[in-house]
Protein backbone atom coordinates (compact mmCIF):
# COMPACT_ATOMS: atom_id res chain seq x y z
CA UNK A 1 0.00 0.00 0.00
CA UNK A 2 1.49 3.31 -0.78
CA UNK A 3 2.35 6.10 1.69
CA UNK A 4 -0.32 9.32 1.75
CA UNK A 5 1.96 12.54 0.03
CA UNK A 6 1.13 15.66 0.74
CA UNK A 7 3.75 18.27 -0.99
CA UNK A 8 3.50 21.79 -1.00
CA UNK A 9 -0.51 22.01 0.88
CA UNK A 10 -1.37 25.78 1.48
CA UNK A 11 -4.76 27.19 2.37
CA UNK A 12 -5.95 30.41 3.49
CA UNK A 13 -9.29 31.58 5.04
CA UNK A 14 -10.29 34.83 4.16
CA UNK A 15 -7.22 36.06 3.05
CA UNK A 16 -5.79 34.42 6.71
CA UNK A 17 -3.27 31.63 5.53
CA UNK A 18 -4.04 28.52 7.87
CA UNK A 19 -1.68 26.08 5.93
CA UNK A 20 1.62 27.11 4.43
CA UNK A 21 3.97 25.42 2.25
CA UNK A 22 3.00 21.91 3.88
CA UNK A 23 4.77 18.55 2.81
CA UNK A 24 4.54 15.61 4.89
CA UNK A 25 4.52 11.48 3.99
CA UNK A 26 2.40 9.54 6.12
CA UNK A 27 3.23 6.03 5.98
CA UNK A 28 1.19 3.31 4.49
CA UNK A 29 -0.41 0.94 7.82
CA UNK A 30 1.30 3.21 10.24
CA UNK A 31 0.11 5.58 12.98
CA UNK A 32 1.50 9.48 12.23
CA UNK A 33 0.35 11.81 14.79
CA UNK A 34 -0.20 15.48 14.04
CA UNK A 35 0.01 17.70 17.26
CA UNK A 36 0.50 21.67 17.70
CA UNK A 37 -1.23 24.21 19.21
CA UNK A 38 -4.74 25.27 18.30
CA UNK A 39 -4.92 27.61 15.15
CA UNK A 40 -1.86 25.53 13.26
CA UNK A 41 -4.08 23.68 10.74
CA UNK A 42 -4.82 19.91 12.15
CA UNK A 43 -7.98 20.09 11.44
CA UNK A 44 -7.91 22.05 8.33
CA UNK A 45 -5.53 19.51 7.08
CA UNK A 46 -7.55 16.50 7.72
CA UNK A 47 -10.39 18.31 6.42
CA UNK A 48 -8.08 18.81 3.13
CA UNK A 49 -7.08 15.07 3.09
CA UNK A 50 -10.64 13.38 4.05
CA UNK A 51 -11.83 15.79 0.61
CA UNK A 52 -14.12 18.44 3.04
CA UNK A 53 -12.11 21.07 2.08
CA UNK A 54 -10.40 22.16 -1.66
CA UNK A 55 -6.26 23.14 -0.87
CA UNK A 56 -5.76 26.42 -2.67
CA UNK A 57 -2.43 25.01 -3.84
CA UNK A 58 -0.71 21.51 -3.33
CA UNK A 59 -0.71 17.96 -3.99
CA UNK A 60 -1.89 15.07 -2.71
CA UNK A 61 -1.07 11.67 -3.85
CA UNK A 62 -1.58 7.99 -1.95
CA UNK A 63 -5.53 8.62 -1.10
CA UNK A 64 -7.18 7.54 -4.56
CA UNK A 65 -9.70 4.85 -4.28
CA UNK A 66 -8.90 4.17 -0.56
CA UNK A 67 -11.67 3.73 1.72
CA UNK A 68 -11.50 6.59 4.83
CA UNK A 69 -13.38 6.60 8.23
CA UNK A 70 -13.16 9.49 10.46
CA UNK A 71 -13.59 10.18 14.32
CA UNK A 72 -14.34 14.12 14.38
CA UNK A 73 -13.95 16.93 16.99
CA UNK A 74 -17.36 16.61 17.53
CA UNK A 75 -19.11 13.41 17.90
CA UNK A 76 -21.59 13.93 14.81
CA UNK A 77 -23.82 10.94 15.89
CA UNK A 78 -27.35 10.39 14.43
CA UNK A 79 -29.74 12.13 17.73
CA UNK A 80 -32.74 9.69 16.32
CA UNK A 81 -30.71 6.73 16.01
CA UNK A 82 -29.86 4.58 19.22
CA UNK A 83 -25.93 3.72 19.52
CA UNK A 84 -26.01 0.59 17.94
CA UNK A 85 -27.70 1.86 14.61
CA UNK A 86 -25.32 4.78 15.01
CA UNK A 87 -22.00 2.51 14.45
CA UNK A 88 -24.49 -0.05 12.08
CA UNK A 89 -25.33 3.61 9.46
CA UNK A 90 -21.44 3.14 8.62
CA UNK A 91 -21.19 -0.63 8.46
CA UNK A 92 -24.23 -2.28 6.59
CA UNK A 93 -22.37 -5.47 6.77
CA UNK A 94 -22.13 -5.58 10.61
CA UNK A 95 -25.19 -7.22 12.43
CA UNK A 96 -26.46 -5.91 15.42
CA UNK A 97 -24.89 -8.86 18.04
CA UNK A 98 -21.57 -7.56 16.53
CA UNK A 99 -22.07 -3.95 17.28
CA UNK A 100 -22.94 -4.68 20.86
CA UNK A 101 -20.02 -7.09 21.02
CA UNK A 102 -17.82 -4.10 20.21
CA UNK A 103 -19.75 -2.01 22.79
CA UNK A 104 -18.83 -4.28 25.48
CA UNK A 105 -15.04 -4.35 24.81
CA UNK A 106 -15.27 -0.09 25.18
CA UNK A 107 -17.46 -0.23 28.36
CA UNK A 108 -20.62 0.43 26.33
CA UNK A 109 -22.84 -2.65 27.69
CA UNK A 110 -26.40 -2.36 27.99
CA UNK A 111 -26.84 0.68 26.55
CA UNK A 112 -26.76 -0.15 22.82
CA UNK A 113 -30.68 0.08 22.35
CA UNK A 114 -30.69 3.81 24.08
CA UNK A 115 -30.64 6.78 21.86
CA UNK A 116 -27.77 8.38 21.66
CA UNK A 117 -29.18 11.70 22.76
CA UNK A 118 -29.33 9.88 26.37
CA UNK A 119 -26.20 9.31 26.33
CA UNK A 120 -23.38 10.78 28.29
CA UNK A 121 -20.46 12.79 26.68
CA UNK A 122 -17.99 10.22 27.18
CA UNK A 123 -20.55 7.34 25.67
CA UNK A 124 -21.19 9.34 22.71
CA UNK A 125 -17.51 9.89 21.93
CA UNK A 126 -16.79 5.83 22.54
CA UNK A 127 -19.84 5.26 20.03
CA UNK A 128 -17.83 7.70 17.54
CA UNK A 129 -14.76 6.34 18.21
CA UNK A 130 -16.21 2.59 17.52
CA UNK A 131 -18.06 3.59 14.31
CA UNK A 132 -14.86 4.91 12.93
CA UNK A 133 -12.72 1.92 14.16
CA UNK A 134 -15.98 -0.45 12.71
CA UNK A 135 -16.74 0.92 9.33
CA UNK A 136 -14.53 -0.75 6.63
CA UNK A 137 -11.65 1.56 5.82
CA UNK A 138 -7.97 1.68 4.80
CA UNK A 139 -7.22 4.93 6.14
CA UNK A 140 -8.70 6.73 9.23
CA UNK A 141 -8.43 10.02 10.63
CA UNK A 142 -8.49 10.67 13.99
CA UNK A 143 -9.14 13.90 15.41
CA UNK A 144 -8.44 14.14 18.85
CA UNK A 145 -10.64 11.38 19.63
CA UNK A 146 -10.39 10.97 23.28
CA UNK A 147 -11.17 14.27 24.24
CA UNK A 148 -13.85 14.26 26.81
CA UNK A 149 -12.70 10.70 28.06
CA UNK A 150 -11.72 10.35 32.33
CA UNK A 151 -8.39 8.74 32.63
CA UNK A 152 -8.88 4.97 32.96
CA UNK A 153 -11.57 4.64 30.12
CA UNK A 154 -9.14 6.77 28.07
CA UNK A 155 -7.00 4.30 28.75
CA UNK A 156 -9.25 0.88 27.56
CA UNK A 157 -10.42 3.02 24.83
CA UNK A 158 -6.86 3.82 23.62
CA UNK A 159 -6.01 -0.06 23.81
CA UNK A 160 -8.91 -1.14 21.96
CA UNK A 161 -7.97 1.71 19.07
CA UNK A 162 -4.20 0.81 18.72
CA UNK A 163 -5.61 -3.26 18.44
CA UNK A 164 -8.58 -2.12 15.84
CA UNK A 165 -6.28 0.31 13.87
CA UNK A 166 -3.92 -2.47 13.22
CA UNK A 167 -2.13 -2.53 9.71
CA UNK A 168 -4.47 0.54 9.02
CA UNK A 169 -3.18 4.16 8.07
CA UNK A 170 -3.88 6.50 10.91
CA UNK A 171 -3.44 10.16 11.06
CA UNK A 172 -3.79 10.96 14.66
CA UNK A 173 -4.46 14.57 15.93
CA UNK A 174 -3.33 15.32 19.60
CA UNK A 175 -2.16 17.94 21.86
CA UNK A 176 -0.47 14.65 24.41
CA UNK A 177 2.65 12.98 23.16
CA UNK A 178 1.50 10.17 25.59
CA UNK A 179 -1.19 9.42 23.53
CA UNK A 180 0.65 9.29 20.45
CA UNK A 181 3.12 7.04 22.30
CA UNK A 182 0.58 4.96 23.39
CA UNK A 183 -1.06 4.74 19.74
CA UNK A 184 2.23 3.84 18.65
CA UNK A 185 3.01 6.27 15.99
CA UNK A 186 5.99 5.72 14.25
CA UNK A 187 6.39 9.23 13.68
CA UNK A 188 5.19 12.33 15.48
CA UNK A 189 4.57 16.16 13.29
CA UNK A 190 5.22 18.79 15.14
CA UNK A 191 3.17 21.31 12.87
CA UNK A 192 4.07 24.19 14.85
CA UNK A 193 8.05 23.88 13.98
CA UNK A 194 7.35 22.71 10.12
CA UNK A 195 5.19 26.04 10.06
CA UNK A 196 7.94 27.91 11.39
CA UNK A 197 10.06 26.50 8.59
CA UNK A 198 8.08 27.28 5.13
CA UNK A 199 8.53 24.33 2.39
CA UNK A 200 10.79 21.61 5.26
CA UNK A 201 9.87 18.08 4.55
CA UNK A 202 8.30 15.91 7.37
CA UNK B 1 -36.75 31.01 39.80
CA UNK B 2 -39.44 28.53 39.04
CA UNK B 3 -38.54 26.14 36.56
CA UNK B 4 -41.16 25.09 33.86
CA UNK B 5 -41.17 21.66 32.75
CA UNK B 6 -41.68 20.68 29.20
CA UNK B 7 -44.97 19.11 29.98
CA UNK B 8 -46.02 21.31 31.86
CA UNK B 9 -45.56 24.11 28.99
CA UNK B 10 -47.15 20.89 26.73
CA UNK B 11 -50.38 20.68 29.18
CA UNK B 12 -50.96 25.04 29.19
CA UNK B 13 -51.16 24.59 25.11
CA UNK B 14 -54.32 22.22 25.00
CA UNK B 15 -57.59 23.53 25.42
CA UNK B 16 -59.39 22.88 28.93
CA UNK B 17 -62.74 21.24 28.88
CA UNK B 18 -63.98 24.01 31.31
CA UNK B 19 -63.12 26.76 28.97
CA UNK B 20 -64.91 24.99 26.08
CA UNK B 21 -67.71 25.10 28.71
CA UNK B 22 -67.60 28.71 29.68
CA UNK B 23 -68.29 29.35 25.33
CA UNK B 24 -71.02 26.84 25.26
CA UNK B 25 -72.60 28.90 28.03
CA UNK B 26 -72.16 32.24 26.51
CA UNK B 27 -73.04 30.68 23.03
CA UNK B 28 -76.35 29.52 24.70
CA UNK B 29 -76.99 32.59 26.73
CA UNK B 30 -76.65 34.89 23.53
CA UNK B 31 -79.33 32.55 21.59
CA UNK B 32 -81.22 32.78 24.62
CA UNK B 33 -80.95 36.48 24.59
CA UNK B 34 -81.61 37.10 20.35
CA UNK B 35 -84.24 34.87 20.49
CA UNK B 36 -84.71 33.54 16.90
CA UNK B 37 -83.00 30.73 15.95
CA UNK B 38 -82.07 31.42 12.29
CA UNK B 39 -80.38 34.00 13.60
CA UNK B 40 -77.98 32.04 16.16
CA UNK B 41 -79.38 28.76 16.97
CA UNK B 42 -78.65 27.12 20.64
CA UNK B 43 -75.91 24.63 20.96
CA UNK B 44 -78.15 21.91 22.27
CA UNK B 45 -80.13 22.51 18.83
CA UNK B 46 -77.16 22.13 16.81
CA UNK B 47 -76.32 18.67 19.04
CA UNK B 48 -80.55 17.38 18.40
CA UNK B 49 -79.92 18.20 14.69
CA UNK B 50 -76.75 16.47 14.26
CA UNK B 51 -77.84 13.30 16.00
CA UNK B 52 -81.11 13.78 13.16
CA UNK B 53 -78.94 13.84 10.21
CA UNK B 54 -76.65 11.06 11.65
CA UNK B 55 -79.32 8.55 11.11
CA UNK B 56 -79.45 9.26 7.39
CA UNK B 57 -77.24 7.29 4.81
CA UNK B 58 -76.71 10.71 2.67
CA UNK B 59 -75.33 12.51 6.09
CA UNK B 60 -72.49 10.27 5.79
CA UNK B 61 -72.13 9.84 1.69
CA UNK B 62 -71.58 13.38 1.96
CA UNK B 63 -68.69 13.53 4.64
CA UNK B 64 -67.01 10.45 2.68
CA UNK B 65 -67.78 12.97 -0.47
CA UNK B 66 -65.81 15.27 0.86
CA UNK B 67 -63.22 13.58 2.95
CA UNK B 68 -61.70 11.55 -0.17
CA UNK B 69 -61.60 14.69 -2.42
CA UNK B 70 -60.08 16.97 0.22
CA UNK B 71 -57.83 14.16 1.89
CA UNK B 72 -57.24 13.12 -2.01
CA UNK B 73 -56.08 16.84 -2.54
CA UNK B 74 -53.98 17.23 0.37
CA UNK B 75 -52.20 13.63 0.11
CA UNK B 76 -51.43 14.96 -3.34
CA UNK B 77 -50.04 18.38 -2.16
CA UNK B 78 -47.89 17.26 0.09
CA UNK B 79 -46.57 14.64 -2.17
CA UNK B 80 -45.90 16.71 -4.45
CA UNK B 81 -44.19 19.49 -2.54
CA UNK B 82 -41.78 16.77 -1.34
CA UNK B 83 -41.22 15.65 -4.51
CA UNK B 84 -40.56 19.10 -5.68
CA UNK B 85 -38.90 20.28 -2.44
CA UNK B 86 -36.08 17.26 -2.92
CA UNK B 87 -35.57 18.79 -6.72
CA UNK B 88 -35.31 22.26 -5.71
CA UNK B 89 -32.59 21.28 -3.06
CA UNK B 90 -30.68 19.39 -5.31
CA UNK B 91 -31.07 21.84 -8.46
CA UNK B 92 -30.91 25.64 -7.83
CA UNK B 93 -32.19 26.32 -11.48
CA UNK B 94 -35.39 24.46 -10.40
CA UNK B 95 -35.70 26.52 -7.45
CA UNK B 96 -35.31 29.73 -9.41
CA UNK B 97 -38.01 28.10 -11.80
CA UNK B 98 -40.60 27.15 -9.18
CA UNK B 99 -40.14 30.27 -7.02
CA UNK B 100 -42.37 32.69 -8.82
CA UNK B 101 -45.48 29.82 -9.31
CA UNK B 102 -44.92 29.00 -5.32
CA UNK B 103 -45.45 33.13 -4.70
CA UNK B 104 -48.08 33.45 -7.07
CA UNK B 105 -50.08 30.70 -5.82
CA UNK B 106 -49.32 31.75 -2.52
CA UNK B 107 -51.00 35.24 -2.96
CA UNK B 108 -53.46 34.29 -5.41
CA UNK B 109 -56.82 34.83 -3.64
CA UNK B 110 -58.14 31.04 -3.10
CA UNK B 111 -61.43 32.56 -4.83
CA UNK B 112 -60.06 33.44 -8.03
CA UNK B 113 -58.61 30.01 -8.12
CA UNK B 114 -62.40 28.36 -7.50
CA UNK B 115 -63.41 30.45 -10.06
CA UNK B 116 -60.94 30.05 -12.98
CA UNK B 117 -60.91 26.16 -11.79
CA UNK B 118 -64.86 26.45 -12.66
CA UNK B 119 -64.22 27.85 -15.72
CA UNK B 120 -61.70 25.27 -17.14
CA UNK B 121 -63.35 22.18 -15.38
CA UNK B 122 -66.93 20.60 -13.68
CA UNK B 123 -66.54 20.99 -10.09
CA UNK B 124 -67.04 17.69 -9.42
CA UNK B 125 -63.21 17.61 -8.58
CA UNK B 126 -62.75 21.16 -7.95
CA UNK B 127 -61.97 20.69 -4.06
CA UNK B 128 -58.99 18.39 -4.81
CA UNK B 129 -57.89 20.76 -7.24
CA UNK B 130 -58.06 23.64 -4.63
CA UNK B 131 -56.99 21.47 -1.64
CA UNK B 132 -53.60 20.81 -3.24
CA UNK B 133 -52.90 24.30 -4.87
CA UNK B 134 -53.17 24.87 -0.76
CA UNK B 135 -51.20 22.36 0.15
CA UNK B 136 -48.47 22.73 -2.43
CA UNK B 137 -46.36 25.66 -1.13
CA UNK B 138 -46.75 25.35 2.48
CA UNK B 139 -45.19 21.71 2.28
CA UNK B 140 -43.14 23.16 -0.17
CA UNK B 141 -41.72 25.67 1.73
CA UNK B 142 -40.97 23.44 4.55
CA UNK B 143 -39.52 20.82 3.41
CA UNK B 144 -37.15 22.86 1.38
CA UNK B 145 -36.55 24.72 4.09
CA UNK B 146 -35.89 21.47 6.39
CA UNK B 147 -33.75 19.94 4.13
CA UNK B 148 -31.54 23.48 3.81
CA UNK B 149 -31.64 23.50 7.90
CA UNK B 150 -29.75 19.32 7.82
CA UNK B 151 -27.20 19.68 9.86
CA UNK B 152 -23.93 20.11 7.61
CA UNK B 153 -21.90 17.90 10.19
CA UNK B 154 -23.91 15.09 9.82
CA UNK B 155 -23.76 15.43 6.03
CA UNK B 156 -20.06 15.98 6.23
CA UNK B 157 -19.78 12.07 8.32
CA UNK B 158 -22.45 10.53 5.45
CA UNK B 159 -19.59 12.04 2.75
CA UNK B 160 -16.38 10.80 4.39
CA UNK B 161 -18.29 7.31 4.99
CA UNK B 162 -19.39 7.15 1.95
CA UNK B 163 -23.26 6.39 3.28
CA UNK B 164 -25.06 5.73 0.50
CA UNK B 165 -27.85 8.70 -0.90
CA UNK B 166 -30.55 5.97 -0.09
CA UNK B 167 -29.22 5.21 3.50
CA UNK B 168 -28.42 8.86 3.94
CA UNK B 169 -32.33 9.90 2.86
CA UNK B 170 -33.53 7.46 5.12
CA UNK B 171 -31.67 7.74 8.57
CA UNK B 172 -30.21 11.39 8.19
CA UNK B 173 -32.52 13.81 6.01
CA UNK B 174 -35.98 11.93 7.21
CA UNK B 175 -35.34 13.15 10.61
CA UNK B 176 -33.83 16.19 10.46
CA UNK B 177 -36.67 17.01 8.09
CA UNK B 178 -39.40 15.39 9.66
CA UNK B 179 -39.79 18.70 12.59
CA UNK B 180 -40.35 21.12 9.11
CA UNK B 181 -42.82 18.54 7.58
CA UNK B 182 -45.06 18.20 10.26
CA UNK B 183 -45.74 21.58 11.47
CA UNK B 184 -46.23 22.23 7.41
CA UNK B 185 -48.70 19.61 7.36
CA UNK B 186 -50.35 21.12 10.50
CA UNK B 187 -50.41 24.44 8.42
CA UNK B 188 -51.83 22.54 5.34
CA UNK B 189 -54.43 20.60 6.84
CA UNK B 190 -56.18 23.64 8.47
CA UNK B 191 -56.18 25.15 4.89
CA UNK B 192 -57.29 22.83 2.30
CA UNK B 193 -60.27 22.30 4.23
CA UNK B 194 -61.07 25.63 5.06
CA UNK B 195 -60.54 26.25 1.44
CA UNK B 196 -61.61 22.77 -0.05
CA UNK B 197 -64.88 23.22 1.27
CA UNK B 198 -65.24 27.21 0.34
CA UNK B 199 -64.61 26.04 -3.26
CA UNK B 200 -67.43 23.37 -2.84
CA UNK B 201 -70.05 25.97 -1.56
CA UNK B 202 -69.26 28.05 -4.52
CA UNK B 203 -68.96 25.35 -6.93
CA UNK B 204 -72.02 22.99 -5.09
CA UNK B 205 -70.88 19.53 -6.49
CA UNK B 206 -73.90 17.11 -5.60
CA UNK B 207 -73.12 15.45 -2.35
CA UNK B 208 -70.79 17.03 -1.07
CA UNK B 209 -70.59 19.01 2.32
CA UNK B 210 -70.53 22.32 0.27
CA UNK B 211 -73.56 21.28 -1.29
CA UNK B 212 -75.70 21.14 2.07
CA UNK B 213 -74.02 24.18 3.57
CA UNK B 214 -75.11 25.94 0.46
CA UNK B 215 -78.40 24.51 0.71
CA UNK B 216 -78.64 25.36 4.06
CA UNK B 217 -78.13 28.90 3.40
CA UNK B 218 -81.06 28.88 0.20
CA UNK B 219 -83.54 27.89 2.80
CA UNK B 220 -82.33 29.78 5.93
CA UNK B 221 -81.59 25.92 8.51
CA UNK B 222 -79.51 27.63 10.83
CA UNK B 223 -79.35 24.58 12.83
CA UNK B 224 -78.46 22.43 9.91
CA UNK B 225 -75.88 25.24 9.01
CA UNK B 226 -73.97 24.56 12.11
CA UNK B 227 -74.34 21.02 12.44
CA UNK B 228 -72.51 20.73 9.04
CA UNK B 229 -69.55 22.80 10.17
CA UNK B 230 -69.44 21.00 13.41
CA UNK B 231 -68.85 18.19 11.44
CA UNK B 232 -66.09 20.07 9.43
CA UNK B 233 -64.55 20.64 12.39
CA UNK B 234 -64.55 17.05 13.81
CA UNK B 235 -63.44 15.71 10.49
CA UNK B 236 -60.93 18.14 10.09
CA UNK B 237 -59.32 17.83 13.06
CA UNK B 238 -59.84 13.78 13.15
CA UNK B 239 -58.05 13.53 9.53
CA UNK B 240 -55.00 16.14 10.95
CA UNK B 241 -54.50 13.72 14.58
CA UNK B 242 -55.04 10.77 12.20
CA UNK B 243 -52.25 11.42 9.29
CA UNK B 244 -49.94 12.72 12.08
CA UNK B 245 -49.80 9.58 13.81
CA UNK B 246 -50.00 7.23 10.69
CA UNK B 247 -46.66 9.60 10.24
CA UNK B 248 -45.00 8.72 12.94
CA UNK B 249 -45.81 5.05 12.79
CA UNK B 250 -44.36 5.31 9.10
CA UNK B 251 -40.72 7.04 10.31
CA UNK B 252 -40.86 4.68 13.33
CA UNK B 253 -40.96 2.02 10.34
CA UNK B 254 -38.64 3.33 8.05
CA UNK B 255 -35.80 4.34 10.46
CA UNK B 256 -35.92 1.13 12.07
CA UNK B 257 -32.55 -0.87 11.29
Amino acid sequence: MEPIRVEHLCKSFDGKPVLRDFSAVFPAGKVSALMAPSGFGKTTLLRILMGLELPDSGKITGLLGKKQSAVFQEDRLCRNLDAAANIRLVCPGLRREEALRAMESVGLAGCAGQPVRELSGGMCRRVAILRALLAESDVLFLDEPFKGLDAETKQTVMQDTKTRCAGKTVLLVTHSREEAQAMGAVQVLAMDQLAAAPGRQA
Amino acid sequence: MRSITAAKRKRRRHIRLWAVLVWLCVWQIASLCIGKEFLLVAPWRVVVRLWELGGTGDFWISIAWSLLRIGGGFLLGAAAGIFLAALSARFRRVEELLAPAMLAIKTIPVASFIILALIWFSSRNLSVLISFLMVLPVIYTNVLGGIRAADPQLLEMARVFRIPPLRRFRYIYTAQVLPFFRSGCTIALGLCWKSGIAAEVIGMPDGSIGEKLQQAKIYLATPDLFAWTAVIVCVSLAFEKGFLVLLGRLIQRVERM
